[in-house]
C-alpha cells in the first residue's frame, strides 16, 4: 500500500509530491496570514477595550458551524474556478480560532500588569503592543496552531473543485480507484500537519518571553 | 431558502441521513470516552499515552480518514460506516480529555466524604463523580456534536449522504440555491443540537445554578 508513496516517478514533475506539498503549504501559510490580518486586530481591539466580547463569541460559533465544502462550492459557482474560492473558504475557517485566541489571551493578562504599564506613563497603543500582546502570545499561538491544523486538514478539499495541493492525490486516487494514491495523499496531509505544528512550536519558543514559560519547563524563573 | 420549501421531501430525507451520521458517532464516542477518560484521570501513564494519541488522531483530515477507513475495514466506499467510524474517532479524541479533566476537577473532599459514607467505587463513580463531572463533559460534547454535524458533509465528496449531497449535486448542476439550502440546514441543525445539549445539561445539573 506504501508502494505509490515511495515510487520515484511520483516524486518529480509538475504534478509530483514535492510540488503538491508546496502548493498545500502555500495555501496554508497565505490563509493564515490573511486570517491573521483580519482576526488579530479584531480580537486585540475587543480584548483591550472589553467591548463587544459577545460579538466575538457569537461570530466564532456561527463560523465554526459553517461547512467549508459549501462555502468553497458557493464561491466557485459565484466567482469561477481558481485559488480565490479556496482562500475565502479557508480564511473563514481560520478566523475563529485566531480571533478567540487573541481575545482570550489579552483578557487573561493580569490587570495589575496593565495598570502598572499605564502608571509608568505608557500610551494606550504602547500598553497594547508592548505589554498586552507580548503577555498574550502563548494563547495567541494556541489559536494559530489550532487554526493551522484545521487549515492543513481542510485545504485537502480544495482539490474537489480542481485546485492543487495534496488533496489532488486523494481525489484523483478516488476517481481512478487507486487506494495507494488516496492513502499517500492522506498520510502526507497528516505529516504536513504535524510539521506545521512543530514549526509553530519552534516559533513560539523563539518569540515568547522566557518569563512567561510555565515554571519547571526550562524557564529562567 | 425557497429551495427548501419547494423540495421539502428531499430536504427532510437528507436531514434524516445527516442527523443519523452525526449523532450515532457522538453517542458511541461518548460512551467509549467515559472509561478511557476515567483511566486517564486516575493514571498519569494512561494520560501520557492517550492525550498525545488523541492529538495525532486530530491532525488526520476527515476526508483522509473517510477514504482510508474502507481500506482498513474491508468495506465498500459507499458504506455509511466510513463516516461513522472516523467521526467516532474524532469524538473520542476530543472527549477523552474533557472527561478526564472533568473527573480530575471533582473536589477531593467530596470523594473522601463519599468513601467515608461507604460508597463502593462503581456506585461512587455513577452517583457522585460522574454527575459532578457533567458540566465540563457536556461542554466537550457540545463542541464534538457541532464539529461532527459540520464534518458529515465531507463524506458527500466520496458519494455518501447528508446535506453534503446537496453541495455536490448543486456544484455539478450549477445550482447555488441547492448548496445554500444545505448550508442553512447544517448551521440550523448545529445550532439546534447545541441548544438541546445546553438544555439537557441544565436539567441534569440543577445544583450548578443553585445559590447564585
Amino acid at each position: 500500500m506504501g508502494g505509490w508513496l515511495f515510487d520515484p516517478a511520483h516524486w518529480s514533475g509538475t504534478t509530483g509530491i514535492p510540488v503538491r506539498l508546496l502548493e498545500h503549504l502555500g495555501y496554508t501559510l497565505l490563509t493564515l496570514v490573511i486570517a491573521a490580518v483580519i482576526a488579530v486586530p479584531l480580537g486585540a481591539f475587543v480584548g483591550h477595550t472589553g467591548k463587544g466580547g459577545f460579538v466575538i463569541v457569537g461570530l466564532s460559533n456561527v463560523l465554526r458551524a459553517l461547512p467549508t465544502t459549501a462555502v468553497l462550492i458557493l464561491v466557485v459557482l459565484w466567482a469561477g474556478l481558481g485559488d480565490f474560492p479556496v482562500y475565502v473558504a479557508l480564511v473563514l475557517l481560520a478566523i475563529p480560532p485566531i480571533m478567540a485566541g487573541t481575545y482570550a489571551g489579552i483578557r487573561a493578562v493580569d490587570p495589575v500588569t496593565v495598570d502598572a504599564a499605564r502608571g509608568v506613563g505608557m500610551r494606550e497603543s504602547g500598553v497594547l503592543l508592548q505589554v498586552e500582546i507580548p503577555n498574550a502570545l502563548p494563547l495567541i499561538f494556541g489559536g494559530f496552531r489550532g487554526a493551522a491544523l484545521q487549515v492543513v486538514a481542510t485545504a485537502t478539499i480544495a482539490a474537489y473543485t480542481g485546485a492543487g495541493g495534496l488533496g489532488r492525490f486523494v481525489f484523483d486516487g478516488l476517481a481512478l480507484q487507486e487506494f495507494g494514491q488516496m492513502l499517500a495523499g492522506a498520510v502526507l496531509v497528516a505529516l504536513l500537519a504535524v510539521l506545521v505544528d512543530l514549526g509553530f512550536a519552534g516559533l513560539q519558543r523563539l518569540t515568547v518571553s522566557p518569563g512567561l514559560r510555565p515554571v519547571g519547563t526550562g524557564g529562567t524563573k | 431558502m425557497t429551495w427548501i420549501f419547494e423540495n421539502w421531501e428531499r430536504f427532510w430525507e437528507v436531514t434524516e441521513v445527516h442527523l443519523r451520521l452525526s449523532v450515532v458517532p457522538v453517542l458511541i464516542g461518548f460512551v467509549l470516552s467515559i472509561p478511557l477518560g476515567w483511566v486517564a484521570s486516575r493514571s498519569s501513564t494512561a494520560r501520557a499515552i492517550l492525550f498525545p494519541l488523541a492529538n495525532i488522531l486530530f491532525t488526520i483530515p476527515s476526508i483522509a480518514l473517510i477514504v482510508i477507513t474502507p481500506v482498513l475495514l474491508g468495506v465498500k466506499i459507499l458504506d455509511e460506516i466510513n463516516v461513522i467510524v472516523p467521526l467516532t474517532i474524532y469524538t473520542v479524541a476530543l472527549m477523552v480529555r474533557s472527561v478526564a479533566d472533568a473527573l480530575s476537577a471533582v473536589p477531593g473532599h467530596v470523594t473522601a466524604a463519599a468513601n467515608a459514607m461507604g460508597f463502593r467505587p462503581l456506585r461512587r463513580f455513577l452517583t457522585v463523580d460522574f454527575p459532578l463531572a457533567l458540566p465540563v463533559t457536556i461542554a466537550g460534547l457540545r463542541v464534538a456534536t457541532v464539529s461532527n454535524i459540520s464534518m458529515v458533509s465531507v463524506g458527500a465528496l466520496v458519494g455518501l449522504g447528508g446535506y453534503g449531497q446537496l453541495f455536490t449535486e448543486g456544484y455539478q448542476t450549477d445550482n447555488s440555491a441547492k448548496v445554500f439550502a444545505g448550508l442553512i440546514g447544517t448551521v440550523v441543525l448545529a445550532a439546534l443540537a447545541d441548544g438541546l445539549l445546553l438544555l439537557i445539561g441544565r436539567v441534569l445539573t440543577p445544583w450548578a445554578r443553585a445559590g447564585r
